[in-house]
């Protein structure tokens, strides 16, 4: 019984030592939760009473290429409108892209809404390793807390529609 | 007794919640592919001796391309740049995000003059499976399969498994190789990197 003890305790040692060197993998953002807290790599803007849309992303991603000139058509629409301007913001995070492969991302599409790069995985592990492109909605409350409205992946489709689907799920002002 | 085998349930637990932590060290991968790729793991980052070096002729081959008909190296000799970029196997994590990346940057190999060969050992059927995922490419696909991985053995970079490297040579208009990156098979090579060995050709 002893020796089934330590061979416990030695299995939890190791999963600690494993897990803190490979860094555990999350579990994909859920819909009513909070997002994990992203810094370095990434600030969470926070728009009061706003809208923030996350794009995960990667430039070697097929689907993310094809979606890149929605998700530029989203961004216009978004700036076009005085009332979303202002309160609504859009990023992409290139998972395990480089600064300068989401640089030849951002040039390749004229992408010109804010990207990031997680060039590590970093985030990419703390969001649950989700496949790309993945689409995340985080409403801003105005005491600068956060709850999750969208948690989605492969790519939206209709712009308008995901739009108005953005401000139906968010209630944003 | 009932406590020791709780014990032996609890030992096969943290076992299996330490392989999914290692199993999970892999990369982002495209919706593209669905559910359809198979995540061998953290493998060992190196497992062959490179055969060649920068300076030296590349050893000519002839490989039959996913698009029907057959490629030599020797065909761009005088004409083109070349860049092989051998990757291990289809429909596995790394290898299914790196050419699709480098389908968007034809203009950067434009630039140099080069041409992007994409090799593998898989089969054309495979081949052609997998790279349909992708869209439509560029670059001729070329297939190592049979005899398997010759192209590989004969560059030093056929691993002890029948899988190839994740490796990139590139080689001039007169056949020499100017560049090797033979990459830690799990991760994505620099394109960075690429695009400066490119910028070095005359």
């Amino acid at each position: 019984m002893v020796k089934v003890k330590y061979g416990i305790s030695i299995m939890l040692m190791l999963m600690i030592l494993l897990g803190g060197s490979i860094g555990w993998t999350a579990s994909l953002p859920v819909v009513g939760g909070v997002l994990p807290d992203l810094s370095p790599g990434f600030s969470l803007p926070k728009p009061k009473d706003g809208v923030v849309i996350i794009e995960i992303f990667s430039m070697y991603c097929p689907y993310c290429q094809r979606e890149a000139p929605n998700v530029n058509k989203l961004y216009e629409k978004i700036q076009a409108n005085p009332n979303l301007k202002s309160k609504m913001r859009l990023v992409g995070i290139g998972v395990g892209n480089s600064n300068y492969e989401v640089d030849v991302f951002k040039k390749k599409y004229s992408v010109t809404f804010p990207l990031y790069s997680d060039g590590d995985f970093k985030i990419h592990k703390k969001l649950g390793e989700p496949r790309t492109p993945y689409f995340i909605g985080v409403k801003i409350n105005s005491d600068g807390s956060h709850r999750i409205f969208y948690s989605k992946l492969g790519e939206f489709g209709d712009v308008d529609a995901f739009l108005a689907e953005m401000i139906r799920l968010s209630v944003i002002k | 007794m009932k406590k020791r085998s709780i014990s032996k349930y609890l030992i096969s637990f943290c076992s299996f919640i330490m392989t999914l932590a290692i199993v999970s060290a892999a990369g982002a991968v495209s919706d593209a592919y669905k559910e359809n790729i198979y995540n061998p793991g953290v493998l060992k980052p190196i497992d062959s001796k490179v055969k060649v070096k920068v300076g030296q002729k590349a050893p000519d081959f002839t490989l039959p391309a996913v698009a029907g008909g057959k490629i030599a190296l020797s065909q761009y000799r005088g004409k083109k740049n070349v860049v092989l970029s051998f990757v291990p196997a289809a429909w596995t994590p790394v290898c299914s995000d790196q050419w699709p990346g480098y389908n968007i940057v034809r203009d950067m190999f434009d630039a140099h003059d080069a041409i992007l060969l994409g090799i593998t050992v898989d089969s054309i059927p495979t081949l052609f499976s997998w790279t349909n995922q992708m869209g439509k490419l560029w670059f001729p696909v070329l297939s190592d399969f049979w005899p398997h991985g010759k192209v590989a053995k004969q560059y030093g970079i056929l691993r002890s498994d029948g899988v190839s490297e994740r490796a990139i040579f590139v080689i001039d208009k007169k056949g020499i190789i100017r560049y090797i990156d033979v990459n830690d098979i799990n991760q994505r090579p620099s394109l960075e990197a690429l695009i400066a060995a490119l910028g070095k050709l005359k």
